[in-house]
């Protein structure tokens, strides 16, 4: 038994779900920012960004200095790299909440009478997240599984948000700035989704070792025949 | 060229200890196989099956069927006759300490009865360079002994050895476990060259080093071959439990 060794993946392990903390709350701030208008909040959020940057940092370190000096094999490989795509799409994911902070101070105080359901999109997108981080606690192919079937509502829900204010503009151009705000805020809710699709995907990976990005599963055809 | 190894229900004993039970797996040709287990696993035991060295030891046998090719090497061939087609390579270099560089590698081929100066000359030479150990060497073949040049040289000096009565296939029980890291590096780089013409089997306690040399592995635990499948497969993504707790220092 490699003690040390175990005892760094654990290290791994924690720091991640503490940066997964600061990420998921950043995300929950932004989203409630939106239907409050809470400008303190998105404050907040901009101000975690440089910490959730150093601990993308200080995992991708350690989980380098595992590489090179454990030379990991199997699932102990598996779970290293699972651990720096999804640091990867954390750090993502605190971008899109700035972004998202940024955008509901451009929004300040204009009109809520947004015709697009954000704050379900941002509920979905939030619980894809932490269903996501969920799996990975628990190593739990099924519920990751359940996080990928999820996207589809998310994306609909985008569609659906990106038709609405496009035909808004058209109608009011006046309100022009406020609903581009809000199709970004979208645009950023739907990429949260995807984010925590790959880290869905990163578990599954690391639990089982089948690689489902990019529907892996379904038959495609080599890469030099696409590229013509 | 490498040849196809066959090996169905090998089982080998010294005296009352049952050292393999029911090894079956196929080599394939012109490949490099890795074999890794904890010592006393069975991997060395294995690898002396398929040149019938294990035999040469008065209180060992072995049972089963071990093809080569279209040749069952226990019943149709004299193990005198399986070591002329299968070279083998020790843990720690053996030159003949008293022979030059150059009657090292033509030793095989004189006991093999060559005698013509033209022969042996153009099969030192060839073999050397396959053994990329001719650049090094080539000024003192006569002058210098097989004792005198460093570890690493007299490592692929053996190979050179082996390679000089022209098997088909290559035994390495741990060729770089005595090496520094660079003489290794030499002698991976080695293995990649020489597996397009011999089906190379090596038995290795270091598991990047398979990783990095062989197309297949297999894993032996307690004398039974627990997991044979292609390299990248049995390191990132093993099917046996075992496999894995072993592979990820798990194990014991």
């Amino acid at each position: 038994m490699r003690i040390k060794f175990q005892q760094k993946l654990d290290e791994l392990k924690e720091r991640l779900l503490v940066m997964a903390g600061l990420v998921e709350q950043a995300i929950q701030r932004a989203t409630e920012a939106y239907s409050t208008r809470d400008l303190d909040l998105c404050e907040l959020v901009s101000l975690s960004e440089p910490a959730i940057n150093r601990m993308e940092r200080e995992i991708d370190q350690l989980a380098l200095d595992l590489l090179a000096m454990e030379q990991p094999m199997a699932v102990d490989l598996r779970f290293i790299l699972a651990v720096i795509r999804i640091n990867a799409d954390l750090e993502r994911v605190g971008d899109q909440a700035v972004n998202i902070a940024n955008r509901v101070k451009e929004l300040g105080t204009m009109s809520r009478d947004i015709p697009v359901d954000i704050p379900k999109l941002a509920q979905l997108a939030t619980a894809m997240i932490r269903k996501a981080l969920q799996s990975f606690i628990e190593a739990d192919t099924q519920m990751a599984l359940s996080v990928l079937l999820l996207d589809d509502q998310v994306d609909e829900l985008n569609g659906e948000a990106f038709r609405t204010l496009g035909a808004l503009i058209q109608k009011q151009p006046e309100r022009t700035a406020e609903a581009l705000n809000a199709l970004v805020i979208s645009r950023n809710l739907e990429r949260v989704g995807d984010h925590a699709t790959n880290i869905a995907e990163d578990v599954i990976f690391w639990v089982s070792g089948a690689d489902v990005r990019h529907h892996a599963t379904e038959e495609a055809p080599p890469a030099e025949e696409t590229v013509r | 060229m490498g040849v196809d190894i066959r090996v169905e229900n090998l089982n080998a004993w010294y005296g009352q200890v049952h050292t393999l039970k029911d090894v079956s797996l196929h080599i394939s040709a012109n490949q490099a196989t890795a074999l890794i287990g904890p010592s006393g696993c069975g991997k060395s035991t294995f690898v002396r099956c398929l040149n019938r060295m294990h035999e040469t030891n008065p209180i060992a046998r072995a049972e089963g069927s071990v093809r080569m090719g279209e040749i069952d090497i226990y019943r149709d061939a004299t193990p005198v006759e399986i070591r002329r087609r299968v070279g083998m390579v020790f843990q720690r270099p053996n030159p003949f300490p008293s022979m030059s560089i150059y009657d090292n590698v033509a030793s095989g081929l004189k006991l093999n009865g060559y005698r013509k100066r033209r022969v042996l000359d153009e099969v030192v030479e060839r073999s050397l360079k396959q053994a990329a150990l001719w650049d090094e060497v080539k000024d003192d073949l006569k002058k210098k002994s097989g004792a005198s040049i460093s570890g690493g040289q007299q490592q692929r000096l053996c190979i050179a050895r082996a390679l000089a009565v022209d098997p088909e296939v290559l035994l390495m029980d741990e060729p770089a476990s005595a090496l520094d890291p660079v003489s290794t590096a030499k002698i991976e780089d080695l293995i990649f060259e020489l597996k397009c013409q011999y089906t190379i089997v090596i038995v290795t306690h270091n598991m990047q080093q398979a990783a990095r040399v062989a197309e297949r592995t297999g894993f032996f635990l307690m004398g039974k071959l627990v997991e044979f499948d292609a390299t990248d497969k049995l390191f990132t993504n093993p099917t046996d439990k075992r496999t894995e707790d072993y592979i990820t220092g798990r194990f014991g």
